[in-house]
């Protein structure tokens, strides 16, 4: 299986999807799923969502994209995180 | 890893009062770029963030916000940190037309991200406790809290 190509934005790319990209990557390990994580601004997205399988996002998202988008902010508040981790090894292991 | 040293009492105001969000950016913003953490330019940078991807966090407890700015305006890694006397209202990450009531405000100024990412994770963590947040909002002596979140912070931080 080739490895899932995943995008985590943030406002600037810094701080929370530094943080969301490092949980992701962590679940994905526990559930034997090969994913490369890209880290970037939500400006950026354009330019690194072609070819993805998902996207989570900590910030609003104004543009449409033809890849799943998940909410990355349970990641950081801790509050439904479980959730959010089922929900994106679902969508990886389509 | 080298020793990060973001914690800093210079960098903490206990008890601050501010009418609005932009006071606390303001207060926050002024300390690091006094202490030489970052450049003139961070304030702004701060203000117009805040606008367009707000960072108010409704955690359980008491409310956080997490302002910070492209590294490029960043000169060396810290943390500033408000305690609000009473909550000023943030605009909630990823859900802007919500608004959450903070008490806590952790500045961050980072400029090596991949770095620093147990670090992040450590401080992200903290917000995830309840207890510990409620605690933190009502302490005023900066060398406890200092003494509570280093240890906290610094966790794992040589793996």
């Amino acid at each position: 299986m080739n490895a899932k190509k995943v995008i985590v934005a943030c406002g600037t790319g810094i701080a929370t999807s530094t943080v969301v990209a490092d949980k992701i990557s962590e679940a994905c390990k526990k559930e034997g799923i090969s994913v490369n994580i890209i880290q970037c601004k939500v400006t950026e997205l354009r330019s690194y969502a072609d070819g993805a399988d998902l996207i989570v996002s900590t910030t609003i998202l104004k543009d449409k994209f033809d890849v799943p988008v998940i909410n990355g902010l349970p990641f950081i508040t801790g509050i439904g995180e479980e959730r959010a981790i089922q929900d994106i090894i679902n969508v990886l292991k389509k | 890893m080298p020793e990060f040293n973001l914690l800093n009492e210079d960098l903490i105001e206990t008890e601050l009062e501010a009418k609005n969000k932009e006071e606390v950016l303001e207060v926050l913003a002024k300390l690091l770029i006094v202490k030489g953490y970052v450049k003139d330019s961070y304030l702004k940078a701060i203000l117009e963030r805040e606008k367009v991807f707000p960072t108010g966090l409704p955690t359980d407890g008491v409310g956080v916000a997490i302002p910070h700015a492209d590294i490029d305006h960043v000169l060396t890694s810290g943390i500033a940190l408000a305690v609000l006397k009473s909550p000023v209202k943030f605009n909630v990450m990823g859900n802007p037309t919500e608004e959450v009531d903070v008490r806590l405000v952790f500045m961050l100024a980072i400029n090596e991200p991949k770095m620093q990412v147990n670090l992040l994770k450590n401080l992200i963590s903290l917000f995830q406790d309840k207890n510990l947040l409620i605690k933190l909002s009502d302490m005023a002596d900066k060398k406890k809290i200092i003494a509570l979140l280093t240890p906290l912070i610094n966790a794992n931080s040589s793996t």
